[in-house]
């Protein structure tokens, strides 16, 4: 046969089980993407038919309408149903995902969908839980009551998956019928429809168990909820910062050894150099956060497996309000903490593409892991260990403080941005809750490598290109002998150059050239002043130690505090301005980001250290 | 009653919507949800900070969050709880 190959595609409303379904269907092999001109996930794989043909699968994204769509998302699914999505082919098969427990409101679009006229299968979803909770259903009655065939599957147990295929193979061959004339069908008559087919449908019905009504009881309380909530979310970030340094540590030391191994077998040359300063250490200084991206997102996909995450968002929804976001806002920025990159990644689920915007402009103010190095150092160096009350330490209240300016900014800078530039109708929260489930390890092992594998592409070859134009940078011109080669080069032009900008807000030029490296990633900066200082480390605590007694030697306590309060706010990580790009489409949004999140650091750093000499700390 | 009003765990159903106090979108999310004029409602769990919101309800055998706002646009009339809806 020699036609185009088979192109099928999932639809159904949210939480209808399609991505179980796709999973179990395509196994790992899927293809992730963006449809063309939109920050729209296309996920597609390969399912075989009973006669070993292969079909291309497409999991459209979950809609509840063919012709009010409210989301890109569901705009996506609207065109590509229609064959209209550019950079798709139309769908030869449809199937209709419809969860068991819930066909009185799954069949609304079902219908829809159906009146296209195009041939389509009913894949009758997680009929288990349906039965947990004391619900038969007749599939061949409503198979009769819809007029095309309807396969009761469990996507996570692997059952109906065959009949599935063999029904998606039958529905290709048969000819496509002409779409159903049927003028001006309210959606109140459908409602009807769709109520009188699911009573057909129900063969019995008995006292319900609702293992997830009673589960809302306890985690939805009013009074144990929250510290639930919180409790859950402490020990996400214990394991985020604690699980991670030893396999941190582990892939620092193997690119240290990567490096040392290329350093001895390669003759000195500006080439080496590149490879090792450039290329493996500044893989390296990614490739480190990876451990932490993995186990935060382990946590992020079982809370959205297992149906938590929604009510996550419900105990949050009212803070959040009151900035002018929602519920949906709390997990990017809880992400945020970790790193940026991921946070803003996972905005995807907000429906409002103002209240998306928003939170993915106020992502970086969360105080990210790659900040900790930075403040480290200096608060080790400049703020004296000791106790200002009982068991609370100067250094770490110094710390905290930190972390919480940068939460108080992000709250701020929101109320302003909902307020102009991201002006909108105040966002409302409307979120279906959906049923508790296990999560399958399957699923969660799917998800962590699909994450683990986009971190790596995207920023990876992002921080290589930047790493290595800033080697040459510094590293070009060459310096005459017995000149500074830092001095010399264009690097550090521009660091002359730059330290007339920053002198007003007390930093000297040292800093100005620490700060272009740290564009990069802002934990550079540590190993950039410790190059400029020309300490002779050996390891990194060294390395931060003496580092520490050569910038107490150099700054002042004001303009330590004024470094420290830049970090708090200063853009200085590609990563997240080139995800930035990604997820808006253009450069006008990371263009804004980084203006504002400048001009904040500069006011700040400024206030702090002008407000430090005023006080005698200069 | 509008449905904010609802105590806990009682049945009602929706006697009208004014959707002009809604934003449209969020009109059209909610009646895609089926909550509209004629479904049978109960309010399940409300927030817990300040405002007591938002607020859940079960409608079906769905659960669904929405603000106080979206339900003070809907009037209620409570029915007996006859069966399980």
């Amino acid at each position: 046969m020699s036609r185009q190959p088979c192109v099928a595609a999932l639809v159904g409303n949210p939480n209808a089980g399609k991505s179980a379904l796709f999973n179990a269907l395509t196994g790992a092999r899927q293809k992730i993407a963006n449809y063309p001109g939109v920050t729209v996930e296309r996920k597609a794989g390969r399912m075989l038919l009973p006669n070993g043909e292969p079909v291309e699968l497409v999991d459209l994204p979950g809609s509840y309408g063919l012709h009010a769509t409210t989301s890109p998302d569901e705009e996506v699914t609207r065109r590509v149903v229609m064959g209209e999505q550019h950079g798709q082919a139309q769908p030869d098969v449809l199937v209709i995902v419809l969860d068991s427990s819930n066909l009185e409101q799954h069949l609304v679009f079902a219908q829809e969908v159906l009146e296209l006229g195009r041939p389509t299968v009913v894949a009758l979803n997680m009929v288990d839980l349906a039965e947990r909770d004391g619900l038969v259903l007749d599939s061949a009655a409503l198979s009769a009551a819809l007029g095309v065939p309807v396969i009761p599957t469990v996507a996570v147990r692997r059952r109906g998956l065959d009949d599935l295929a063999a029904a998606v193979a039958a529905a290709r061959d048969a000819v496509a019928e002409q779409p159903v004339a049927r003028a001006h069908v309210t959606l109140p008559e459908r409602r009807m429809l769709a109520h009188e087919m699911a009573q057909g449908a129900i063969l019995s019905e008995t006292a319900r168990h609702r293992i997830h009504a009673r589960m809302d009881k306890v985690l939805l309380h009013p009074w144990a909820g929250p510290p639930i909530l919180f409790a859950l979310l402490f020990v996400v970030f214990q394991a985020v910062f604690s699980w991670a340094t030893p396999f941190a540590d582990g892939i620092d030391a193997a690119f240290s050894a990567i490096g040392d191994w290329v350093r001895t077998e390669l003759p000195a040359s500006l080439a080496r150099d590149l490879l090792t300063d450039g290329v493996i250490a500044g893989v390296g200084a990614v490739v480190v956060f990876l451990p932490q991206i993995l186990i935060l997102f382990f946590f992020i996909l079982t809370m959205e497996a297992t149906g938590y995450m929604a009510r996550a968002a419900f105990l949050m929804d009212r803070l959040m309000a009151g900035v002018g976001l929602s519920g949906r806002s709390f997990i990017p920025l809880l992400s945020s903490f970790a790193c940026a990159v991921p946070g803003i990644m996972s905005t995807r689920s907000i429906t409002d593409p103002k209240d998306r915007l928003t939170t993915i402009l106020i992502a970086p103010l969360m105080t990210c892991s790659a900040r900790l190095p930075v403040y480290a150092v200096i608060i080790a160096a400049f703020i004296p260990n000791r106790a200002v009350l009982p068991g609370v330490g100067l250094q770490g209240l110094v710390l905290f403080t930190l972390y919480v300016v940068g939460i108080i900014g992000a709250m701020v800078v929101a109320l302003i941005l909902r307020r102009s530039v991201t002006k909108g109708a105040a966002s409302g929260f409307i979120m279906e809750l959906p049923k508790y489930q296990l999560p399958t390890v399957k699923d969660l092992a799917l998800g962590l490598f699909q994450r683990a594998w986009v971190f790596l592409r995207r920023a990876g070859t992002m921080i290589f290109t930047v790493t290595v134009a800033l080697w040459l940078l510094l590293n070009f011109p060459r310096a005459e002998p017995g000149q500074d080669q830092v001095n010399a080069s264009i690097a550090g032009h521009i660091a002359n150059g730059l330290a007339v900008v920053v002198e007003p807000i007390g930093f000297n030029r040292d800093i100005a050239l620490a700060l272009i490296p740290a564009m990069a990633a802002r934990e550079v900066a540590v190993s950039s002043l410790a190059t400029t200082y020309a300490v002779g480390a050996t390891d990194d605590d060294q390395q931060g130690r003496q580092l520490g007694d050569q910038l107490k030697g150099r700054w002042s306590l004001a303009t330590a505090l004024a470094f420290l309060a830049w970090f708090v706010f200063a853009p200085q990580c590609m990563s997240t301005i080139a995800v930035t790009r990604r997820e808006t489409n253009g450069w006008k949004w990371p263009g804004f980001m980084l203006a504002y999140l400048f001009g904040l650091a500069y006011v700040f750093a400024g206030a702090t250290y002008w407000i430090a000499v005023a006080l005698g700390l200069g | 009653m509008t449905l904010d009003q609802l105590p806990l765990g009682i049945s009602a159903r929706i006697a009208a919507v004014d959707w002009d106090m809604l934003v449209p979108e969020e009109a059209q999310r909610l009646r895609a949800l089926g909550i509209d004029e004629g479904a049978k409602v109960k309010l399940a769990y409300r927030g817990v900070f300040l405002g007591r919101d938002p607020l859940a309800i079960e409608i079906g055998r769905m659960t669904v969050a929405l603000r106080r706002a979206h339900a003070r646009a809907m009037t209620v009339d409570t029915v007996p709880e006859t069966q399980a809806a």
